[in-house]
């Protein structure tokens, strides 16, 4: 497993991949950040509210190429038949993404110590936000590693990780408009809304549920990646 | 050291595989030879554990592939027939990412420096592997493949798309390997099997036809009763003749090669020697034997041969 985080990670830094995620995610932040001050706001998590979409949005940059490009190039070959599991190798590959992820985000903490120049900051509602956006990217990043497996193409991958985490972000507005004969949707879309529960972080909610259901998208899409690549042997 | 017992493998409807057995015992180089599409990539990916069969065991070393993978892949190196590169890599970090990846424990810089030496890859140590031309990639895929010193390495064809020199340098290569290393090769050309092993495994169609060694396969099927006559005669009436022979087996006309030459492939009993006779028979009616050679049959012709006959028992 550390054999594949070590060379993940720095796959993400010998292709401009890692360093173009890095860089939106940081000019984004950072503008987000920096209006905050323009206007002398001190919430921290407003920042943090307005990073769901930039994370929705950047999130298949990071998943796209994992599994794929290994299909392509034949290279799952290659851990089928090394004497390794194929656990060790999916997990290595995710927390390689979940490694640059947590870069992405970590000037938050640079943001909120700035901040403390100013005035006290609550730093439980900043850790509070900070392990929300972490959940709410491991989650997701947990969905793209497994619609990557299913694909060659990275294209592929990456479009389609769109589509499924832009349509888990409009959970919310299509509860609002749900035709009457399909009003039965609108518990299992509440209930799965990303947004609902990422904005109950936002707002100081603690919510060990929450927590749960963040963590069974990871477990559950690592699973079903796992599963993919084994299914290839029984085929 | 390998054991491989009624290996069946079915894609949906389609048998890929059906009922193949054989060994490999230790220090062999095992050419495993058969026509494209044959079945040889399926065998060596259930082999190495890549693909499950659906019916039929593998053990290596002791060790069930299926019940026992981890054990079982420690022993093997595996090359398949496109190396597994990472091609935004050098060659240092690859190995080095292999190295890791296989948990070994020897002596890391010593043990890699020392199969880059053998595989003659020291010049492009340091160079991106996408950048390399075909051959050199071919190599880090054998590299890899040794990494760890396996006990058994499975090449699946390892000089594909290789040219000449290259070809010549792969097979050096490989025969040194045999040296320390029980090898399975897989292989469509023949010259190639000939040349570096010791025991050929031909499987046609999914079914296994043939298992021995080379010089005994060219032997068996080969042996001095077969011939290549030129006469110039009427086809019809020569054929008749050499027929009414005691001793021809079979006669076949293989074609006109001049005006009123025609060639003929002759094959007479087993411990008769019939030359003497033909040229009498021919000499009564003035037909000049213009030719006469034993076609002792190439690998090349015992494979077609052995390749044929599997297709026909289908």
């Amino acid at each position: 497993m550390t054999a594949v985080f070590k060379r993940e990670f720095k796959g993400y830094f010998s292709s401009p991949l890692g360093y173009i995620f890095l860089a939106v995610m940081f000019f984004f932040s950072g503008q987000f950040f920096s209006t905050l001050l323009a206007l002398s706001y001190a919430q921290i998590e407003l920042v943090f509210s307005s990073m769901f979409t930039v994370v929705t949005m950047l999130i298949p940059i990071l998943t796209m190429r994992l599994m794929s490009e290994d299909k392509k190039l034949r290279i799952d070959q290659l851990y089928l038949t090394a004497p390794v599991s194929i656990g060790g190798v999916v997990l290595g590959k995710y927390l390689a993404a979940c490694a640059v992820y947590l870069i992405g985000i970590a000037p938050t903490i640079l943001y909120t110590i700035i901040l403390a120049t100013f005035t006290t900051p609550d730093w439980n509602v900043f850790l509070g936000n900070f392990f929300a956006l972490a959940l709410l990217g491991a989650a997701m990043l947990a969905i793209g590693i497994f619609v990557s497996s299913t694909t060659e193409s990275q294209m592929v991958a990456a479009i389609l990780s769109y589509a499924i985490l832009m349509f888990i972000m409009l959970f919310d507005t299509i509860v609002t408009a749900l035709p009457s004969g399909l009003s039965f949707l609108e518990p299992v879309l509440r209930a799965l809304s990303f947004l609902s529960r990422y904005n109950d972080f936002m707002s100081g909610i603690l919510n060990v549920s929450h927590i749960i259901f963040f963590v069974s998208f990871v477990v559950v899409f690592n699973f079903l990646t796992i599963r993919v690549l084994e299914k290839k042997r029984w085929g | 050291m390998i054991e491989v017992s009624h290996l069946t493998k079915k894609y949906g409807q389609n048998l890929a595989l059906d009922d193949v057995s054989f060994h490999v015992n230790r220090g062999e180089i095992l050419g495993f030879l058969g026509p494209n599409g044959a079945g040889k990539s399926t065998t060596m990916n259930i082999l190495t554990g890549y693909l499950s069969a659906t019916d039929g065991t593998c053990t290596i070393n002791g060790h069930d592939i299926l019940e026992d993978p981890i054990e079982a892949k420690k022993a093997i190196g595996y090359l398949p027939e496109q190396p597994p590169l990472y091609l935004d890599m050098t060659v240092k970090d690859y190995l080095n990412f292999i190295y890791d990846l296989k948990k070994v424990k020897l002596p890391r810089e010593a043990h890699i420096k020392e199969i880059c030496g053998v595989v003659r890859i020291n010049e492009v140590y340091n160079r991106l592997i996408k950048n390399l031309s075909k051959g050199y990639r071919q190599r880090v895929g054998v590299a890899q493949a040794m990494i760890g010193n396996p006990e058994v390495l499975i090449l699946d064809e390892p000089t594909v798309g290789l040219d000449p020199k290259q070809i010549i340098e792969i097979r050096n290569l490989i025969k040194s390997l045999g040296e320390r290393h029980t090898i399975i090769l897989s292989s469509h050309i023949l010259p190639e099997i000939q040349a570096v092993c010791e025991r050929v495994v031909v499987i046609s169609k999914g079914k296994l036809v043939a298992d021995d060694t080379t010089a005994n396969l060219s032997k068996n099927l080969s042996t001095d009763r077969h011939y290549r006559l030129l006469i110039d005669g009427p086809e019809e009436k020569v054929c008749s003749a050499l027929k009414s022979i005691t001793g021809m087996r079979e006669v076949q006309t293989l074609g006109k090669r001049e005006e009123g030459v025609y060639e003929y492939q002759i094959e007479a009993e087993e411990n008769v020697d019939i030359r003497r006779e033909i040229f009498k028979r021919l000499s009564e009616r003035s037909w000049p034997l213009l030719g006469l050679r034993s076609s002792e049959l190439s690998l090349e012709d015992i494979f077609l041969q052995l390749t044929n006959e599997g297709g026909e028992q289908k």
